[in-house]
């Protein structure tokens, strides 16, 4: 190999790779393969779909991080493109980092001046020596993909060992497919090995993934729905959250088919559009069913006029929105924290609703399952405030945890038994000073306790009435129910800086892996920021004594007008100018560099400067 | 004034059903709407319909969606949970209640602004899905509480009390709910008692989406010369097809007509429809036959009531899923979450 006009990177764990791909060429699963071989090999990875609004045909990318000490935020930059997608070419070479490398299909002659001379460039005729070996047109299309993850494991040093066990796992009581894959991979690693000197970055051997999980955040919320006892599911295709519904499904069909009959213990219904979805749960959780539904952004602005009929006539409703891209159509297939306010005050009049931040699949998987509590418990809508980044890509994530002692908290039904025994509280009165009244459900008693649901306003025993001092007795009520659900929804997360810190960071939901590692880059260059990480709203009192604890506290954050800032301010009544903005909003993921820059930068303004110890 | 609960004097003396409930045990608050409003007739023939079914009053829920008719369910079956739910969208929630609990009766009760104006999207789709449903239009072609705009089902031509001609065309959501596939499908009027109460009895005795037209003048805003909802022009053209009576599985069948002119049509809950025939030949089980009687009537200005078309084999969204028979909403912890053995094989499933 020619001299580089800049040293070849050399990084043993430790390296970005990117696929570029032409959507719906198979390459995916080929992608998702190498994936998971550095993760049996004991090297944690996260990998992002950068994928475009469409089925066949536009470019797709797939960015695999590899980082040993366990980084799973997105790094921005790539060591090594594979690039095999014609339309992209010239983005792609671009975009590598100097002294990296490009992989590259070299069937067809790419001229001198299409490279760079700054980079390594191997080129291996994919696609000739799949002509030559497979005569079928499909498996010469697809077997291509499986070529190269064998190439690039023959490249990093890889044990290919690993790459066969996954084909055989994949492809299991297919053996005819085991066969071709394996061979083809087989292929692509000796060519590899044959044609060309180890590269400067290796995969070896590392204990670092330990117990964790490799799953999407969409599955592990679908899977938390199955686990807290969701019977009813109305929903409406769109991305990013149909894959939400899709695992619902799958494993409502795997754990909650009845063994005798092959019947079903749940109902699943793709509805006509979302007004029809969140109407839907609200009917099947008025009529006592746990029920949610799954949306992104235009779907929670068709859902508002529901939604505040949930809030105002108390009935349950779980809502998980998988943020992306807005306003409008927006971005549908980029990630952004977008809908904070869309979704803490959805509605007219004066409503306000409890949100919450999962930070990764296991967050997602717990906090489904805590929002039909929580939904129950406080008879109002919940809303899971998951993104794209976190849903639609698998994550190295802590296993899955289940009490098989929990039991599911209802909330204030009365029963044929209380109604019997003449417990008869009105339907929207206070009798426990929390602000939650008792409902009953219909069908319970056949002459107790039945009442008219309605959305106008009403008297503590649920007759209309237009009376003002009845509609207050009730907004003030919804209130102090407001102030309950600040004890009952998830505890911030606070990580102290190492030595006492003036400053504070506050962030949430997808930011989580790159705000770890940007504290550990802003530590090592002076900068000690105490942490907290919000995952629930309304705001409880941790959140307050943080903002008063510190000087100024930065507020990271993945969208435009810095939403929860306002909330912060809104709810808390902190002083604006205390509360900075971190902002990232172009639809990529947030990463660690974008975090640090940012703040290190704000750090030289005059008011900041003052703070530095 | 729905704040006035009505006296209950005279339930001692009043004739109980085999449930054990008076007339009296299936009524609602004092309505609030205009004097002589038809949907005052029809909230009074669900009481009788409901009375003589034998239904306890808890074990049906009623829901609707905004309007003058929507208001209606707090006005009967006081003892039965309602939800008053937003404009149009009485389907959804319908769906969803139908969905948690397959035990209970479900009652939709809307008007013609709400599901053939706003709702239209959500009545397609309540009656292609079949939720178990009777799904009952209160239907005067006007807006009541907005003081009298046409909604989609006024006719073309028909005119408003302010003088203003409708030159759009109407919506019929009879030949929708038949095309849509609705599995029972009746039009009725309010004024006419006779009719309304069996046919109200046979929808809620329907497994499947049971829908029915009732027309419901509006005495405030379209009681007039020159409107197509008045009493006095439904009257006029009311073209009935059949009469029906409704004949419970433990009952005997006590009406005697004429041999051929009684159709008799047993439903999925044993219940029997006994259908008489008026006038020409009319099949109500032949969903072809009943749109092409429709438009062809239609055409000669008659409004066709009765019983126009029900499918004997008629199923449910709960049959399309494949639920179990227990209802949802009873379903616990046992039932429902697969518990932490299947979690960790899970976990190792994906390590």
């Amino acid at each position: 190999m020619a001299t580089l006009a800049t040293p070849a990177i050399c990084a043993t764990n430790d390296f970005v790779i990117k696929f570029a791909n032409v959507n719906g060429s198979g390459s995916a699963s080929a992608n998702e393969m190498f994936a998971r071989a550095i993760i049996r090999m004991g090297v944690p990875v996260s990998p992002r779909n950068i994928f475009p609004s469409n089925i066949q045909g536009m470019p797709t990318w797939y960015e695999v991080r590899v980082s040993e000490r366990g980084w799973l935020g997105r790094r921005g930059g790539c060591d090594l493109m594979v690039a095999l997608n014609a339309q992209t070419w010239d983005e792609d070479v671009a975009g590598i980092d100097p002294g990296g490398y490009l992989f590259y299909d070299s069937t067809k002659h790419v001229p001198a001046e299409r490279l760079r001379d700054d980079i390594t460039v191997i080129g291996i005729p994919l696609t000739a020596i799949c002509a030559r070996e497979f005569s079928d047109p499909n498996q010469r299309r697809l077997f291509k993909n499986i070529m190269y993850v064998g190439a690039l494991a023959g490249l990093l040093d890889m044990d290919l060992a690993v790459v066969e066990a996954l084909i055989a796992q994949q492809y299991r009581g297919k053996d005819k497919l085991i066969d071709g894959n394996r061979q083809a991979a087989r292929i692509g690693y000796d060519y590899a090995r044959q044609h060309f000197p180890a590269i400067g970055l290796k995969v070896t051997r590392a204990s670092a993934v330990g117990d964790r999980i490799f799953i999407d955040g969409n599955s592990a919320a679908g899977l938390g729905a199955v686990y807290g006892g969701a019977t009813v599911c109305a929903w409406y295709p769109i991305t990013p959250s149909t894959s939400v519904v899709e695992a619902f499904t799958a494993y409502c069909r795997r754990f909650r088919t009845d063994p005798e009959s092959g019947a079903a213990r749940y109902a699943i219904v793709q509805a006509e559009d979302e007004l029809a979805s969140i109407g839907m749960v609200l009917g099947a959780s008025w009529n006592g069913a746990r029920a949610f539904t799954a949306t992104s952004g235009p779907g929670i602005s068709l859902m508002q006029e529901f939604i505040g009929l949930s809030y105002f006539a108390e009935v349950p409703s779980v809502i998980v929105d998988v943020q992306r891209g807005g306003p409008s159509t927006g971005m549908p297939t980029k990630t952004q924290q977008s809908d904070l306010l869309a979704c803490a005050y959805a509605s007219h009049g004066d409503t306000r609703h409890v949100l919450l931040f999962p930070e990764d699949p296991y967050e997602c998987f717990e906090f489904t399952a805590q929002a039909f509590d929580l939904a129950e418990r406080l008879q109002t809508p919940v809303f899971l405030m998951t993104d794209l980044d976190i849903g639609m890509n698998e994550r190295l994530s802590r296993p899955f945890a289940w009490d098989d002692a929990r039991a599911y908290d209802r909330g204030k039904v009365l029963s044929a038994e209380d109604l019997e025994a003449g417990k008869l509280p009105g339907r929207y009165e206070d009798v426990d000073g929390d602000g939650v009244p008792w409902r009953t459900l219909p069908g319970t008693h056949p002459s107790r306790g039945a009442f008219f649901t309605r959305g106008t306003s009403r008297n503590a025993q649920a007759r209309y009435s237009e009376a003002g001092s009845d509609y207050v007795y009730n907004m003030e009520r919804l209130r102090q129910k407001f102030e309950t659900a600040k004890g009952l929804v998830p505890a911030p997360e606070i990580t102290p800086a190492a030595a006492p810190a003036r400053l504070g960071v506050i962030y949430f939901g997808s930011t989580s892996p790159a705000m770890r590692e940007a504290l550990t880059l802003l530590a090592a260059a002076g900068i000690d920021l105490d942490a907290l990480r919000v995952r629930g709203f309304p705001f409880n009192a941790e959140v307050e004594s943080f903002v008063d604890g510190h000087d100024a506290v930065f507020v990271v954050e993945q969208n435009e007008s810095g939403q929860l800032r306002t909330m912060l301010v809104n709810e808390c009544e902190f002083d604006p100018k205390k509360l900075v903005k971190v902002l990232h909003y172009d639809g990529s993921p947030i990463t660690a560099r974008f975090i640090a820059e940012a703040i290190a930068e704000a750090m030289n303004t005059p008011r900041l400067a003052r703070t530095k110890a | 004034m729905t704040y006035i609960a009505k006296p209950r004097l005279l339930a001692d003396i009043q004739p109980r059903n085999a449930v054990g409930f008076t007339r009296r045990d299936y009524e609602g608050r004092v309505s609030t709407l205009c004097a002589g409003c038809g949907h005052d007739s029809i909230s009074a023939a669900v009481v009788q319909a409901c009375f003589e079914l034998d239904l306890e009053p808890h074990r049906l829920a009623k829901l609707s969606g905004i309007g003058c008719s929507s208001k209606t369910p707090d006005y009967f079956l006081g003892a039965s949970h309602g939800f008053n739910s937003v404009h149009g969208r009485m389907p959804s929630v319908a769906t969803g209640a139908a969905l948690a609990n397959r035990e209970l009766t479900y009652l939709g009760v809307s008007g013609d602004g709400d599901s053939a104006s706003i709702g239209i999207g959500q009545f397609a789709h309540a009656m292609r899905r079949g939720v178990n449903l009777a799904y009952i239009v209160e239907n005067n072609g006007v807006y009541g509480l907005t003081k009298g705009q046409f909604s989609a089902t006024a006719d073309k031509g028909s005119k408003s009390k302010r003088g203003v001609l409708n030159a759009d065309s109407p919506i019929d959501l009879v030949a929708l709910a038949l095309q849509l596939g609705a599995t029972y499908v009746a039009r009725s009027f309010s004024g006419d008692k006779d009719q309304l109460v069996p046919l109200i009895k046979g929808a809620l005795r329907h497994k499947g989406p049971a829908f029915i037209d009732v027309l419901s003048p509006c005495v405030t805003f379209n009681n007039h010369a020159g409107s197509t909802k008045s009493y006095d022009y439904v009257r006029e053209h009311n073209e009935a097809v059949n009469r029906v009576e409704v004949v419970l599985p433990r009952n005997t069948i006590e009406t005697s007509y004429a041999p051929g002119s009684l159709r008799r049509v047993v439903q999925h809950d044993g219940s029997m429809l006994l259908l008489r025939k008026l006038g020409e030949d009319y099949d109500p089980t032949d969903r072809i036959g009943a749109m092409n009687h429709l438009h062809e009537r239609a055409a000669l200005g008659e409004i066709v009531t009765g019983l126009l078309y029900v499918d004997e084999g008629a199923e449910d969204l709960h049959r399309h899923l494949n639920t179990v028979e227990q209802p949802l909403n009873q379903l616990d912890v046992i039932e429902l979450c697969p518990g932490s053995a299947a979690l960790e094989a899970l976990n190792a499933s994906l390590r």
